[in-house]
């Protein structure tokens, strides 16, 4: 067993320890899961250092790679490895684990159940970003929508039974669109296989385009849900609205990204023709969910439907970004655009996850989420506001914050690729910035700032627990913006790899 | 050194707001003191000219670097800083004493001490980010350093956030200039598509790619330098795209509306924002820019023109003010007009002379307008009326501050307009003439603002009755404090003395120092028509106003041209209607249709279950029926009884019989 595994299950074994103790106190509890996740987190710090200085990795840019035998019969093993695209997200996915258990501190409802649940999430998101076999990949996938079902469905508020089944059942038709999708892949590669590494190699479906379109359709359809692109997204916002701050930090930062890491993992290499044929989907798919986001997100009067939409804008981002790498043009144009949607696919992680822990603040407080019942908060909860406003002036893409660096990046690939028609669409995606800078300064006049609102009175300050999960993933959006070197010198590689197999 | 000069104010502004409250003790001494640090690095850094390359995405050159035209904008950055800190940190003694009386407590035309970390360290990012500005050698780090700055400027304008007007304010300030910002996203895709097509020996960006170690070749795609060398049609596009926000962060037709909101914030931030940071960007960047402008053919042109148009209509709204800072800020507008038409026609010099003599007047202003602001409770002109005399160290510097704005001989705007105005000539008689009359009107209202202040109060003199509200802290007859009076005769000696820099003597070492020696100044006969006509209008104002102080405009000057309304009406009303439509359709339409579809589930269940089972079960049932009836019948002849049986078998014999009968 690997280190890499024992970064993927070790949050799993502490819960299996957690459930098979009935009474543990609360103390303990909250010890194993933070403890747990914290020394996961370390893991994954120490795998990215040794990465980053070139230990561990193969010829092909993976690194910690294992491979052992599973299901042989159909061509599917445990493999998995980290390279430029998953060593980001699996630091991610700890750090936001790990938030959350901070923030959890003052759970009362059921507690060891929570951090069962949430270290089952923890492993489930890290090996689904470490998978390289799409059955292994698939299987992480559906758990994923298990755990955050129950955790909408028991950890709730409002209509919380309704949009978990919503939820569920829109995400898991979409999983099963993509089972198809996968199905398609197998049976194209000969010999028959799910192993990525394998897929990646020997594109399958090579000589029949028309297969391969239907395939990659199914594909982008299933992790368009997830992601989710316009008209897939409407799934988003109920089960944001009434998930637990802590399951929609996870949701919002972790699970959406299984959409977009499909889509560099296994859409673009895999199917470098269909891709190519079809990038315009992908590009106009994604001005509209830049632009269509935005708007909707503008009128929105509860915080979180309005930051749930906002992250449908953000993923737009993503999305457009890979389309614009389809096309053809300039090379290094197009691999900046693919290192901005993996460097955005991070910073929304890190800026959403840190907005939904806020929005759970003021809920916590006041129960409530409507805009206007707030106002002049920043008086009584000065330190809440500056987080806030600086979570929001990082979504809204400020430089010297995470966001602008994913989103320059995108514009200028997109842009810069040299094709008017692409160059267009992302010029058009450009808008976007406006829109949410816009939505945003909205928030921030109506929660924080004017005069006090019905519910102001109620906003105590963050707590500490909660300063110590929320401080963190902005102090890191900040260094991402200040110093994003050596983010983005892990991504280079990676986005540099994707672009030639795309134009393979 | 490059590193220490924009890193200070950045790090040092950041750490005051981290601290937050805690630092309101000290944060005043401390912002001076980073200040004073700042402009003994831009000095330094003025003298030695470091530069820094580096990487900021892998694979595109970034750096930054202290040339002629940064290290002038980067004094008058830091100078103007330090003058405004120094205002802001001489407030009265009862703040310091934790009397708070900047969040929310003052009313509407109020105007509260500033003496708070928060101030302090925005105001620092505030200049830091200009610094990075006018430093950097690339898109991206100038991009940084402008949008930085403009969510400075809104959490500055919005600074006493209590008041929800303030705040909006602060929000069109920021999302106007942002709208223009977008200009400069796209440029940077749109010079990296130029620098492809182009090709490898893209003129000066691929060289300077080349000398940074020769990575690929589109390395320097973002370098400021290598734009005028984009390939076309790019090349137009990039410049559309810097023009645009350039023009919107310079508060230039059709975007200066924002600046007239911009007024919502402290005086010492409008004296900051107003010159040497903020507008003066977009004018440095098209200074900087000139190249691209030059290499277009048409953007030159364009430029000058909106310049020239912005100076003469945004002059004549500041004619029509009633309000002394809503005079300054149409006046900034106004004057950057000036800059932006130098930079138009080519008069990099005299436009860099214009900004940075410029700076000097508008920060003296705006910060005299706040001392009286802050004692007397007023910027409204009739309500000024005598300030000048109570307050005479004051009133002095703004004459001499209004008097500079006015063009008049020998102060430094005459000569600095005169340079602009002489590249104008060459370019065109018509542009000439319209920034002559934009001079004439500049001359007006410098004259107006002057008189409002210097004329007798009334007698006696009561509390105006026209007064807002009077707000914590301001009362009528206390005297401005004498160490905030101290930046204030630097400032006024400065802004009387800058036109060295168009003399003759001095402007031959400035223009080389800027790179364009060959740029001539204004000849004897132009300098003396202006100033001539500066002096005339001077007179002319005094003479007429003796009487009543008409605003001479109509009200759709006042009204900054109604350019804020038509905006709201064909921008921002429309956007969000269609953002509630969508909104609308998206939770009707598009989650209708699959909330249709979950429906779609359990009616087809249902379905099946009534009708398609129904059936199908009938069916089986009404087999089942049948057989019971026919067993039924079948039952009936089996009686059991010997004679039905003789009886049933003789009438089947007779039957058989008679069948046979009838076939045979």
């Amino acid at each position: 067993m690997t280190v890499l595994s024992l970064v993927i299950f070790l949050p799993l074994a502490a819960a299996l320890g957690l459930a098979a103790v009935p009474r543990a106190p609360r103390r303990a509890v909250l010890a194993a899961w933070i403890g747990t996740s914290a020394v996961d987190l370390a893991l994954v710090a120490a795998l990215w250092i040794r990465y980053g200085t070139g230990g561990g990795a193969g010829s092909d840019g993976i690194a910690y790679e294992e491979n052992a035998r599973w299901i042989p019969s159909v061509g599917a093993g445990y493999h998995v490895g980290v390279d430029g695209l998953s060593m980001p997200l699996l630091a991610l996915t700890a750090l936001l684990f790990l938030a959350c258990a901070v923030y959890s501190v003052r759970q009362e409802h059921r507690l060891r159940a929570f951090a069962v649940l949430f270290l089952f999430l923890e492993t489930v998101c890290l090996g689904l970003f470490a998978a390289l076999d799409l059955l292994l990949f698939f299987v992480f996938f559906d758990l994923s929508i298990v755990g955050m079902y129950f955790v909408i469905l028991l950890w709730g508020h409002g209509e919380r039974a309704r949009s978990a089944l919503t939820f569920f059942l829109y995400t898991f038709l979409g999983s099963l669109v993509l089972l198809l999708g996968f199905i398609g892949l197998y049976l194209g590669a000969d010999p028959h296989t799910f192993d990525m590494v394998e897929l990646i190699r020997r594109p399958p479906l090579d000589g029949s385009p028309g297969l391969a379109a239907l395939t990659l359709l199914a594909i982008g359809i299933g992790l368009g849900v997830k992601t989710p692109v316009v008209p897939f997204h409407t799934w988003l916002p109920p089960a944001h609205t009434d998930a637990p701050a802590a399951g929609s930090a996870v949701l919002a930062g972790i699970m959406l990204k299984m959409g977009t890491y499909g889509l560099v993992r296994i859409a673009m290499p895999m199917l470098p023709d269909a891709w190519r044929r079809y990038a315009w989907v992908p590009l106009v798919i994604g001005l509209l969910g830049v632009l269509y986001g935005a708007l909707v997100a503008l009128a929105q009067d509860d915080l979180k439907r309005l930051v749930a939409y906002t992250s449908v804008n953000h993923m737009g981002y993503v999305v457009l970004a890979l389309g614009a790498a389809g096309f053809s043009g300039g090379t290094a144009a197009r691999e900046l655009a693919v290192s901005g949607a993996v460097t955005q696919m991070v910073s929304h992680g890190l800026v959403t996850g840190a907005l939904f822990l806020l929005c759970g603040v003021l809920s916590d407080r006041a129960g409530s989420y409507a805009i206007g019942r707030y106002g002049g908060v920043a008086r009584g909860a000065p330190v809440f506001a500056g987080l806030t406003a600086v979570a929001a002036f990082a979504s809204l893409g400020l430089p010297g914050l995470s966001g602008f660096v994913a989103e320059f990046q995108i514009f200028t690939g997109a842009i810069g690729a040299g094709r008017a028609g692409v160059a267009a669409a992302a010029a058009l995606s450009v808008l976007g910035v406006l829109v949410t800078a816009g939505l945003f300064l909205r928030v921030l006049h109506r929660v924080l700032l004017g005069g006090p609102g019905e519910l102001t009175g109620r906003v105590t300050d963050v707590r500490r627990p909660e300063l110590a999960a929320i401080a963190p993933l902005l102090v890191l959006s900040l260094a991402v913006g200040v110093a994003p070197r050596p983010l983005l010198d892990t991504i280079a590689p990676l986005s540099d790899a994707v672009v030639a197999l795309v134009a393979r | 050194m490059i590193w220490a000069l924009v890193a200070t104010p950045l790090l040092a502004g950041g750490a005051l707001l981290l601290c937050g409250r805690r630092a309101d003790r000290y944060a005043p001494r401390a912002g001076v003191a980073v200040a004073a640090a700042v402009l003994a690095l831009a000095v330094a850094a003025a003298a030695v000219r470091p530069r820094a390359r580096f990487r900021f995405l892998p694979g595109w050159d970034s750096g930054l670097a202290v040339d002629g035209l940064s290290a002038a904008m980067a004094v008058t950055v830091a100078a103007i800083t330090l003058a405004v800190l120094l205002y802001a940190a001489a407030g009265r003694e009862h703040e310091r004493a934790g009397v708070r009386v900047g969040v929310g407590d003052n009313g509407g035309g109020g105007e509260g001490e500033v003496r708070e970390a928060r101030f302090f360290g925005l105001m620092l990012v505030f200049a830091g980010a200009m610094l990075v500005a006018v430093t950097a050698t690339d898109l991206v780090l100038l991009l940084m350093g402008w949008e930085v700055m403009g969510a400075m400027s809104y959490a500055l304008i919005g600074y006493w956030w209590a008041d929800g007007g303030r705040v909006r304010a602060a929000g069109v300030a920021f999302l106007t200039t942002r709208a223009g910002d977008l200009g400069l996203y796209a440029a940077a895709g749109l010079a990296v598509a130029g620098t492809a097509v182009a090709g490898t020996g893209a003129a000066g960006a691929g060289a300077a790619g080349a000398a940074d170690g020769g990575a690929g070749p589109g390395a320097g795609a973002l370098l400021l330098g290598g734009l005028a060398g984009t390939g076309e049609p790019w090349r137009d596009l990039v410049a559309a795209g810097i023009v645009v926000a350039a023009l919107g962060k310079s508060a230039q037709l059709p975007f200066s509306f924002w600046l007239s909101r911009a007024m919502a914030g402290p005086s010492p931030v409008s004296a900051l924002l107003h010159s040497a940071t903020m507008v003066a960007a977009g004018a440095y960047l098209l200074l900087r820019l000139r190249p691209l402008l030059d290499a277009t053919g048409w953007a030159g042109p364009l430029v000058a023109w909106a310049g020239a148009l912005t100076a003469l209509l945004l002059g004549a709204v500041a004619l029509a003010q009633t309000d002394l800072k809503q005079l300054l800020a149409a006046s900034t507008c106004a004057q950057i007009g000036f800059m932006v038409l130098g930079a138009g026609t080519g008069a990099v010099a005299g436009g860099t002379a214009h900004l940075v003599a410029h700076a000097a007047v508008k920060s003296l202003l705006f910060l005299c307008a706040g001392a009286w602001l802050a004692v007397l409770g007023t910027k409204d002109l009739d309500g000024l009326r005598g300030a000048a005399r109570r307050h005479p160290v004051v009133g002095v510097a703004f004459a001499a501050g209004a008097l500079a704005l006015a063009g008049l001989p020998p102060l430094s705007l005459w000569i600095t307009k005169d340079s602009v105005l002489a590249a104008a000539r060459d370019v065109s008689p018509a542009l000439y003439v319209l920034g002559l009359a934009a001079s004439v009107l500049s001359s007006a209202y410098a004259a107006k603002a002057l008189l409002a202040v210097w004329r007798p109060a009334p007698e006696p003199a009561p509390e105006p009755a026209h007064k807002p509200e009077p707000e914590p802290g301001a009362s009528s007859g206390e005297r401005v404090g004498a160490l905030r009076v101290l930046p204030l005769p630097v400032l006024a000696v400065a802004a009387c003395a800058l036109g060295v820099l168009g003399l003759p003597g001095v402007a031959g070492p400035w223009r080389r120092a800027l790179g364009v020696p060959g740029e001539h100044g204004p000849d004897a006969s132009e300098l003396a028509v202006s100033g001539v006509l500066a002096a005339a209008t001077l007179a002319a104002v005094v003479a007429f106003a003796g009487r009543r102080t008409a605003p001479i405009a109509s009200a759709w000057a006042f009204g900054w041209l109604g350019l804020e309304r038509a905006v709201d009406v064909v921008v921002v009303r429309p956007v969000f209607g269609a953002a509630r439509v969508l909104a609308a359709f998206d939770d009707r339409v598009v989650h209708g249709c699959v909330r249709g579809v979950a429906r779609a589930g359990p009616w087809a269940a249902g379905l099946a279950a009534r009708r398609v089972e129904v059936r199908v079960d009938g069916l089986v049932a009404a087999v089942g029926r049948g057989a019971r009836r026919l067993a039924v019948l079948a039952r009936r002849p089996q009686t059991g009884q010997v004679h039905t049986y003789y009886a049933q078998a003789a009438v089947l014999l007779a039957a058989l019989v008679l069948i046979a009968v009838l076939i045979g």
